[in-house]
């Protein structure tokens, strides 16, 4: 058992700066109306850092520096490009604690799950990246002997992106590694609740990353992120957030006239047949961790499987065994390796997860674990810590159709097979789902007859690159996390070329 | 004292939707540096499940919203700021049998929504209503 120090205190593997600019060609740049707000810590409620509020006129700059830079970037060699991406990704492995206890302290999720989840996954995206872009062949067809097509894959150019605080850095890195993979030149708004463990990152690839190539640009969402996202100067947008955010993304690039890719959100339900419960072994255990997995970095996961569907046949059970399971989460201070459960990443997050276990009970859900605030004490007494919660219900509750984005589960029985999916699929989402059954068949048809654009089988929350990662309904647009994504971040040039002297006969 | 948005749907007599004191103090303040406001009510992950606060004309709204009421946020209440409040039809369903307060506390999360700067943020505080069809009387 490890407790890292807080950063800037003795013996701390971070120090944060007191003060972050943005980060504008290669170099830091002052906002230009001279304005900064201040960064809280959700492990204690306290501010530890001021950040630049920027505002449209570093937008601009900041795009003056993406197009500056996007020509060369796009026409540098593939072998290039691929080199630098694994580069980063050595930045990220030499400097994994430093990136971990400093991404903790900013969202509040505890370090065991940063040092062996975000920040390794997060190097390991961008060498997928690296070679999915050196692994991409155009192709080309003969249309006759004097006539030949040549397709090829070029970048759009300068992109903006707009990414949310319940994994700083790796969902920066989510749409950074194939946005430059692909040669495009960005504009990266991170979420105001988090903008300091991206700096840090920023900082350490200062040598790394040719300028502008990658220029980040702190501040609010109203502020920052919307002329951003209203652009013209941009040829792609990509968000992560939700629904009505979702849409005015989407109303600015229709204006734009350009291509957006949203991931919004979820209530993945998770589906425990009862041939889990056949025999107490290895796999029911596997199962019942499947279940409290509701808890995983405080629920505030897009795909949080927050609804658990258990049959009927063996709900009493699996339900007490997952209840018993759930009390064994550890919740504490973040900076503990012996944490599982950290610190909501705001006070507003709190309050609206509050408020829905408020709900919860109105409606008449059965709370079968938790419900609360939780004071952790001493340093801790201002942090933003809630309870596990268990609620029992119907798939109608509002508690079991809106995201609540904390560590609370629906839990609801179905009768058989169909009846399983009906409910699975009541949804407005379709992000993420599980599906729990020692028979292959079972598992294969609910997963394939389950609305999600990921479904999980037989396991959840694995993120490895390479498997496509997006919405179904209203969960959004496009894929992250697959050489798919390249496709988002590039056009199809055509060169129809014809090696015929004469001409066609037409004038 | 709450304030409540009047009725909008047809067939309701009885308002769905109200608004703390603090709220529309803040409202007024925004309404100051923005001009005339409405709200959309976000579903989804990160600053979801939250209403959502833009400057009117900002977000288009159309067949697959509705609007739950519409507020009047000035002080001598004659109609000179009034603020709609909207949700997508497809979670109004999922809604519709309970009563909704717009609240403020201290926070950071909005998307674009205009309180952002002030270190403030929205959300929705609700009530379960008991009848079938409580809004219509």
């Amino acid at each position: 058992m490890t407790v890292y120090a807080a950063p800037g205190t003795k013996g701390s593997v971070v120090t944060f700066k007191s003060r972050y600019e943005h980060w504008i060609g290669g170099k830091w740049t002052k906002p230009a109306k001279g304005n900064y707000f201040e960064n809280i810590s959700p492990v204690n409620g306290k501010p530890f850092c001021e950040i630049a509020r920027g505002t449209a006129e570093d937008i601009e700059a900041a795009l003056d520096a993406a197009h500056k830079a996007a020509p060369a970037w796009g026409k540098t060699s593939t072998t290039e490009r691929a080199a630098v991406l694994n580069k980063i990704a050595d930045v990220i492995d030499a400097n994994i604690e430093l990136l971990a206890v400093a991404e903790t302290w900013d969202n509040g999720k505890p370090v065991r799950e940063t040092i062996n989840a975000d920040i390794p996954l997060a190097a390991d995206h961008f060498r997928y990246f690296a070679a999915a872009i050196r692994a991409q062949d155009g192709d080309f067809q003969e249309m006759d002997g004097d006539m030949v097509a040549y397709h090829y894959a070029e970048p759009l150019g300068v992109v903006g992106q707009i990414i949310p605080w319940n994994f700083p850095i790796l969902m920066a890195t989510w749409k950074v590694a194939p946005a430059l993979a692909a040669g495009n030149a960005i504009v990266l708004k991170p979420a105001e609740q988090t903008p300091a463990s991206i700096m840090v990152l920023m900082e350490l690839l200062a040598d790394v990353l040719p300028p502008g190539v990658l220029n980040v640009v702190n501040g609010f969402g109203v502020e920052a992120g919307k002329p951003l996202a209203s652009s013209n100067r941009i040829r792609k947008i990509a968000f992560t957030g939700e629904t009505t955010t979702g849409r005015l993304i989407l109303q600015y690039a229709s204006a734009s006239i350009i291509p957006a890719t949203l991931e919004l959100g979820g209530k993945s339900p998770n589906l425990f047949f009862d041939d889990v419960s056949q025999e107490k072994d290895a796999f029911y255990d596997k199962a019942q961790e499947g279940f409290v997995m509701f808890a995983f970095n405080q629920g505030e996961v897009c795909t949080s499987p927050s609804r658990a569907l258990i049959q009927k046949s063996h709900y009493d059970s699996f339900l007490s065994d997952a209840v018993e399971r759930t009390k064994k989460a550890v919740q504490g201070n973040p900076l503990d390796t012996n944490t599982m459960v950290g610190a909501q990443a705001s006070n507003d997050q709190l309050e609206k997860i509050l408020s829905y276990i408020d709900i919860g009970k109105q409606e008449g859900a059965k709370l079968a674990l938790g419900g609360n605030r939780c004071d952790l004490g001493g340093d801790l007494s201002g942090g933003y810590y809630v309870e596990p919660t268990i609620f029992e219900g119907k798939n109608s509750m509002r508690v079991f159709q809106e995201e609540i984005f904390g560590p609370v589960v629906a839990v609801t029985p179905f009768k058989d097979y169909d009846d399983a999916i009906s409910i699975a699929n009541d949804t407005l989402y379709g992000l993420g789902a599980g599906v729990w059954s020692r028979d292959g068949n079972v598992a294969y048809r609910a997963g394939r007859d389950i609305q999600a654009g990921r479904v999980w089988v037989n396991n959840y929350h694995a993120y490895p690159a390479g498997a496509a990662f997006g919405g179904y309904k209203s969960s959004g647009i496009g894929r992250e996390n697959n050489k798919l994504a390249l496709g988002h971040y590039q056009q199809t040039k055509n060169l129809l070329v014809s090696y015929s002297e004469n001409a066609l006969g037409f004038f | 004292m709450p304030r409540d948005a009047r009725p909008v749907i047809e067939g309701e007599t009885l308002s769905r939707v109200s608004m703390s004191d603090p709220t529309r103090e803040l409202l007024i303040k925004l309404w100051g540096i923005h001009g005339p406001l409405m709200f959309h009510q976000s579903g989804g992950c990160c600053d979801g499940s939250a209403p959502m606060c833009f400057p009117l004309g900002e977000f288009h709204t159309g067949p697959s919203d509705v609007c739950l009421g519409i507020f009047d946020v000035s002080d001598q209440e004659d109609g000179s700021q009034e603020i709609a409040f909207w949700m997508a039809r497809e979670q109004f369903e999922y809604w519709s049998h309970t009563h909704l307060t717009v609240d403020v506390v201290p926070g950071r999360g909005s998307g674009f929504s205009v309180e952002g700067p002030e270190g403030l943020r929205f959300i929705i505080r609700s009530r379960l209503m008991e009848t079938a069809e409580p809004f219509a009387r």
